[in-house]
């Protein structure tokens, strides 16, 4: 369940060296394209390599890895799930060190839940407008009002459509995953950004943090750290600090030379420059980092709720089992609204903080600012005093509405209309069939009859060409690590659904970018929907895929799509937009077509911001490979998400380990050589 | 400014960390807040039945025994883990799902104990919808099931029938038992209990025919009619080891377990829970109204406790 990671993809797009001329053939459209195609070695190499692939897979007729080639790695696992079990109360790693972060865990969340409890739903409202307020500037600016307005909004919102209770727990989660997130984010991102060194080493690990499911380590954080909070909050961690340390450290490593410079020549010590310079430079990236990591641990709010922590999670997994659309949905909206209200919150201070910085602050504002988080100090104290007596302290029942019925209703509605009988275009059920037979089913027999040593020279040949030999090796040892765990056919099975989410995120997504790029009106009215797809828990709308298409691989891949599209839509669009306007002035002084314009200038400018996407689309579709496994996708997901259930480490952490070398596989080459940083 | 800024936050960090690594140096804290005395944990897994089990248990010890009682989400295997480390008290409906962490913490580690027969008859087979079983009766034994193999087709299975497997976490042996029998279907699992149940009920308003793996109680056997297809009669530790089982399913008294310290404690709370046995009749009315008529678990708990005095009185503890 990886999530968006827009302000890496944009740092991907702005930070990327300018490949070089002579790198790959520049322009394939080009006139005679054919023939330049053709004296290109590197395309000669993939034809060669897609040949072989064929032949050897119309001879063979199955490419089953070697059954001599596997490693036993049940044993090991099952070996380590015993130990664990057997020594949970006994082994000094625990009583010394692995409790005690459980414990701390526990007790920190327990706090922040019963502080709400006793600041009852006047206080917490009160507080938290006020917080917004703050953050935003405290003053009367449009900026200061609009945070505050937005926080008092989704507060009342929750209460009103009776998910209060479960707001406070799941915004406990949060404020205690996020702090523990941005702490170790900012650590471990200090330590990438001032060494060359520890940053090559932590970017694989960066990169199986993110692409890892939480399925497969929940298991052995289960293990270690007991059921309920604590493994939830680890869980979190894990998945949300990578993008603000990342960031972080992309931040310090971009400082503007000159100020560095600068500093340097008035004398000041490395210490002294980190503090001075560097770090305030890097303010910004990390504001965004913060605001990432948010994002992400909303996003495991709902799998917090598998392993026994409360919240809005449980709600819907609760709804979920009762087939109460409806519900789940409510809860899914309250979850969006949390994400809205913390993603305007850090946004505000963060363009605060840059408006301080540019015009400086008067003694006035600085002492008002400072007042103002005084006052909500002391109304936190004097709330959490006499809250309860300030009434109920739950959101009044009178005050709420009942939505989920209605929300049931125009869902059922929705998914029975189109999902079959509909004249002519025959609704989306025998579209799915169709998919399946004419894509999936191909793709996945083509990649279990190719031998698997053809399938590694096509990959070693596509990441040479696409990217580097480095990548190309990577990719190769990816395939023969899931080769020798024994996963290979489960592999390709997922594989060739990755595959088919591809196509389809990457045709939706190129196509609603140009238009949001080209007509702004359709930009500002996809923003929100963009928004929730990205937000909305996955959960939600598993019940309803269903619904529409059947128990099947094509609902895994519906639910991807609708999950990988926003991202691909952003970068395509952005792209488009940042085309050098020169280019696009001269092509329309020469008269070209807006149709002329889109092909032949703006398209192939923004040729590798496209890449991006693609390469982004990879990524995440794959990460929602566990949730297809819910909805019928089978393979590699079914397996984790059968681990996790059935207690079973042997199981889950092999494929989610598989799912991993596919990850990094795709990544390293679909990624073009310049977007990355040299190594 | 800035730079004050910063400081003040690093400083405040430190802090935080200093404190939380002096906290650090003796020994954790082993035992966990969890249902110690305050207040009892029942692991509830998310199926409805379940869901019932945990309300009607719930409404009658606050009420009646003045206990505060915490339901929390858990799978199976998930709950046997909270039973050993004592952060869930209970579970109330076990399909015995995890042999083995059942004979290690039962048998070996003697952390978790049994609370007796839930009263509930739990039976798993293997099903397809009347409406189909009616036309074609003879379809009812597993023997004639390859020759309607075709009628079961999809694009996900292909050249075969396509079987609707369980969720990952249920007691199953179905793909097994396939290949065993020689059936001419391809086994497809659901990914999740509200999956399968979504796409039975998605075959049932089409009126298409499906086989799949089905069990009682299930809330949704009042709004749909099924046929069971007779498998070969089931025998102890037939299904084992599961590569070579040929057999059925084991029609299974689902049982309660308790964590042998809240167990031993015999407090009011935990006499109740292991006093505490019902009807498949009983689960399935609350259940019903649970996920049936879209009632709130702790009304549909009322509503049948109301009704049903003489049932509940005798889980009381005697005083």
């Amino acid at each position: 369940m990886s999530t968006p990671t827009i302000p890496e993809q944009g740092e991907k797009v702005t930070d990327a060296p300018a490949p070089k001329a002579d790198e790959r053939p520049e322009q394939p459209s080009a006139p005679g394209g054919l023939a330049v195609l053709a004296r290109d070695p590197k395309v000669l190499a993939v034809l060669f390599a897609l040949l072989v692939v064929v032949v050897s897979a119309a001879v063979t007729g199955s490419g089953v890895w070697p059954g001599g080639w596997t490693v036993d790695i049940k044993t090991p696992l099952n070996d380590l799930d015993n130990w664990l079990v057997d020594n949970r109360e006994k082994s000094p790693i625990f009583l010394y060190f692995l409790l005690h972060i459980s414990n701390s865990a526990e007790s920190s969340v327990d706090a922040i839940v019963s502080l709400f409890d006793a600041m009852g739903w006047v206080g917490v409202t009160v507080v938290g407008t006020l917080v917004g307020w703050a953050a935003g500037g405290s003053d009367l600016s449009r900026r200061a009002l609009r945070t505050g307005a937005t926080t008092l909004g989704v507060f009342v919102a929750c209460g009103v459509l009776e998910m209060w209770e479960a707001t406070m727990e799941t915004l406990a989660l949060m404020t205690v995953a996020v702090f523990a997130s941005a702490v170790l984010g900012l650590l471990l991102g200090l330590g990438a950004g001032l060494s060359d060194r520890f940053e090559k080493m932590l970017r694989p690990v960066f990169d199986t943090m993110q692409v890892m499911p939480a399925f497969a380590y929940l298991l052995p954080l289960l293990l270690m750290f007991g059921v309920g909070v604590p493994s939830a909050l680890i869980a979190t961690v894990i998945y949300a600090a990578p993008p603000m340390a990342r960031l972080t450290s992309l931040g310090l490593r971009s400082a503007d030379p000159a100020a560095l410079e600068a500093s340097a020549s008035l004398g000041a010590s490395s210490w002294q420059r980190l503090w001075t310079a560097r770090l305030p430079l890097a303010r910004k990236q990390m504001m965004l980092g913060l605001n990432q990591a948010i994002m992400m641990c909303l996003s495991m709010v709902v799998l917090a709720s598998l392993i026994g922590s409360e919240g809005l999670g449980d709600e819907i997994y609760q709804a979920l089992g009762s087939l109460d659309v409806g519900t789940a949905l409510t809860a899914g909206v309250a979850v969006v609204l949390i994400a809205v209200l913390l993603d305007r919150t850090t946004a505000a201070a963060g363009e605060r903080l840059d408006a301080t910085v540019n015009v400086g602050a008067t003694k006035l504002m600085t002492r008002v600012r400072l007042a103002v988080w005084g006052l909500v100090l002391v109304l936190i104290g004097v709330f959490s005093a006499i809250g309860s007596s300030l009434g109920e302290r739950e959101w009044p029942e009178a005050w709420t509405v009942d939505l989920t019925r209605p929300l049931q209703d125009a869902v059922d509605w929705l998914t029975d209309t189109i999902g079959s009988g509909v004249p002519v275009v025959g609704g989306t059920e025998v579209w799915a069939h169709g998919f399946t037979d004419y894509m999936l089913n191909p793709l996945r027999s083509g990649l279990l009859t190719t031998p698997w040593w053809a399938l590694a020279l096509l990959v070693a040949v596509v990441g040479w060409v696409v990217s580097t030999w480095r990548a190309a090796l990577t990719g190769v040892i990816c395939l023969g690590l899931i080769g020798v765990m024994g996963l290979w056919e489960k592999s390709m099975d997922t594989f060739s659904q990755v595959l088919g989410g591809l196509v389809v995120t990457v045709a939706i997504g190129i196509l609603f970018g140009i238009l949001a790029a080209r007509i702004e009106r359709v930009e500002r009215m996809m923003r929100p929907v963009l928004d929730t797809m990205q937000t909305m828990p996955q959960f939600v709308y598993l019940i309803p895929v269903i619904a529409l298409v059947g128990l099947s691989r094509s609902a895994g891949i519906i639910a991807a799509v609708i999950y990988a599209c926003p991202a691909v839509i952003r970068i395509t669009a952005q792209g488009l937009r940042y085309v050098d306007p020169a280019a696009m002035e001269a092509s329309r002084s020469l008269g070209a077509t807006g149709r002329q314009q889109l092909l032949g200038v703006q398209l192939p400018l923004a040729r590798k911001s496209l890449l991006v996407g693609v390469n982004q689309g990879v990524v995440l579709v794959l990460s929602m490979v566990v949730i297809a496994g819910l909805i019928g996708g089978g393979a590699l997901g079914y397996d984790v998400v059968q681990g996790l259930s059935k207690g079973d480490l042997s199981q889950g952490l092999p494929a989610g380990v598989a799912i991993v070398c596919l990850g990094i596989m795709l990544d390293r080459i679909s990624q073009p050589a310049g977007a990355r940083p040299r190594e | 400014m800035q730079k004050k800024q910063i400081r003040t936050t690093l400083v405040a960090g430190i802090g935080i960390l200093g404190a939380l690594s002096l906290s650090a140096c003796g020994a954790a804290d082993t035992s966990s807040s969890g249902g110690k005395d305050d207040k009892v944990v029942l692991a509830e897994p998310s199926w409805v039945g379940a869901q019932a089990n945990a309300a009607v248990v719930k409404k009658l010890m606050e009420d009646e025994l003045d206990v505060k009682v915490e339901a929390k989400q858990m799978d199976e295997p998930v709950a046997f883990d909270a039973l050993d480390s004592g952060k869930a008290d209970a579970i109330l409906e076990d399909w015995h799902g995890v042999p083995k962490k059942q004979k290690k913490y039962v048998d070996e580690k003697k952390t978790v104990v049994s609370g007796g027969d839930l009263g509930v008859v739990g039976h798993i087979g293997w099903f397809v919808p009347k409406y189909y079983a009616d036309k074609h009766p003879d379809i009812k034994n597993w023997k004639n099931l390859n020759k309607y193999a075709k009628d079961f087709r999809t694009s996900e299975s292909g050249d075969k029938g396509h079987f609707i497997g369980a969720a990952p976490s249920y007691s199953q042996h179905d793909k097994e038992l396939i290949k065993n029998l020689k059936l001419d279907y391809k086994h497809i699992p659901s990914g999740a209990e509200a999956a399968q149940l979504k796409e039975i009920q998605r075959l049932y308003n089409a009126k298409k025919p499906f086989l799949t793996y089905w069990w009682e109680p299930q809330w949704m056997n009042n709004k749909i009619d099924m046929t069971e297809i007779e498998l070969p009669k089931y025998t102890p530790g037939c299904e084992e080891p599961p590569a070579k089982a040929k057999c059925g399913y084991e029609t299974n008294q689902l049982e309660k377990f308790l964590n042998a310290d809240f167990a031993k404690g015999n407090s009011d709370a935990a006499k109740f829970i292991k006093n505490f046995k019902w009807t498949t009749k009983d689960q399935n009315e609350v259940a019903g109204n649970i996920a049936g008529k879209k009632m709130k678990p702790e009304d549909a708990a009322e509503k049948w406790i109301k009704a049903n005095k003489s049932t509940w009185e005798k889980w009381l503890p005697k005083k």
